[in-house]
């Protein structure tokens, strides 16, 4: 997933494209956000009432199907997507991921691309 | 092995189709959507090459996103198949790879 | 654990995204996990592998020397296609010279950009086990 929420389609894309896959009984061995897609994993976006909430979203299926959304810790650390952890160790005064998500590294990527029967790049 | 190529830019603002045209073999398969919808109308200066490429392709485009940009199903180009997204998932299974032409 | 046929496609410019350059960190990393790596070069993909990127002027991170650094990465297939280099008006000669040292060959320098047709491309991306998209 290369693409943040909202401004590209690709994010919803890609939460109807899991969602759908679930319902089809398929496994998904992981989500893995690159580029400014780390941006799907803050949970301080407020969108208007009569929208979606992306990163919610991706959090209950986290919560309901137990999929596993990782962000890229470099893409996530230069895009200010930090982690309780992260943010203690950059010293910084507070941190913004939502319900669900992990920091890993690119490996989890690669390994997803190891494991996995398929592999779909949704960006822009 | 057969590759299931994933269209998500307009024909008229990116070079995604004329590209992923290039580098398609025969047995694979074409999918819009996002702005990749916008190659399903007929009559439209895109259209000869999609018509060509039905010859080779078998082209799909994502219901929901042709609804959501308000294109009439009749004026798509006959040949193209509408699938919504479990059948987009179908498709991921239906062939060995994708390849999304970003 | 199985290996693979891992192809990245490069279809964006450096500079005036984060795509090129963020690609290809993800080749570097991928290199400890022993696939079979390729890398396709495809429109304005190959501008990220021109000769004299010099980014003093624009204040951002020039990794264009990174991709020679490939070869060390046992990254050795790198494929660039012709009919985009046509296209923007430039050959073989305007790219970053890209070798790797052939260990099956008394570790001989040779080339790691093959600048091939459409059609061998086509063949190429059809090989593929995980195709990955920047």
């Amino acid at each position: 997933m290369n693409e943040g929420p909202y401004t590209h389609q690709a994010s919803d894309s890609a939460y109807h494209f899991t969602a759908a896959a679930l319902r089809a009984g398929h496994e998904i061995v992981r989500v893995f956000f690159y580029h400014d897609g780390v941006n799907n994993g803050t949970r301080l976006s407020v969108p208007p009432q009569d929208d979606r909430n992306v990163s919610e979203r991706w959090s209950e299926l986290a919560n309901e199907h137990g999929v596993e959304l990782i962000l890229c810790v470099a893409a996530a650390q230069r895009r200010g997507l930090l982690d309780e952890d992260e943010a203690k160790r950059a010293g910084k005064d507070s941190n913004n991921m939502a319900p669900g998500f992990q920091i890993s590294g690119l490996g989890q990527l690669i390994d997803a691309g190891i494991q996995a029967d398929r592999l779909v790049v949704f960006g822009d | 092995m057969s590759v299931l190529h994933i269209i998500n830019k307009s024909p008229y603002d990116r070079s995604s189709l004329d590209t992923c045209l290039r580098l398609a073999q025969p047995d694979s398969a074409i999918l819009l959507i996002e702005d990749g919808i916008y190659a399903v109308q007929k009559n439209a200066a895109a259209a000869q090459k999609v018509e060509q490429a039905l010859a080779n392709h078998q082209i799909y485009a994502l219901q929901p996103d042709l609804e959501a940009r308000g294109i009439n199903p009749d004026n798509m180009i006959d040949g193209i198949a509408l699938v919504d997204y479990d059948g987009f998932v179908k498709l991921t299974t239906d062939y060995d790879k994708s390849q999304s032409w970003l | 654990m199985a290996t693979k046929k891992f192809l990245y496609v490069n279809r964006t410019a450096p500079h005036g995204s984060i795509y090129a350059q963020e690609s290809l960190e993800v080749v570097l990393i991928a290199a400890a996990f022993e696939q079979d790596v390729s890398l396709a070069f495809i429109d304005d993909g190959v501008y990220q592998l021109m000769q004299n990127q010099d980014t003093s002027g624009i204040g951002s991170k020039n990794f264009s020397p990174t991709y020679k650094a490939l070869g060390d990465y046992d990254v050795s297939k790198i494929y660039v296609e012709q009919e985009s280099l046509e296209l923007r008006g430039l050959g073989k000669d305007d790219l970053m010279p890209l070798t790797y040292e052939d260990e099956d060959d008394d570790w001989a320098e040779k080339d790691s950009i093959h600048v091939v047709s459409s059609k061998e491309l086509a063949e190429i991306i059809d090989q593929q086990d995980v195709i990955l998209n920047f």
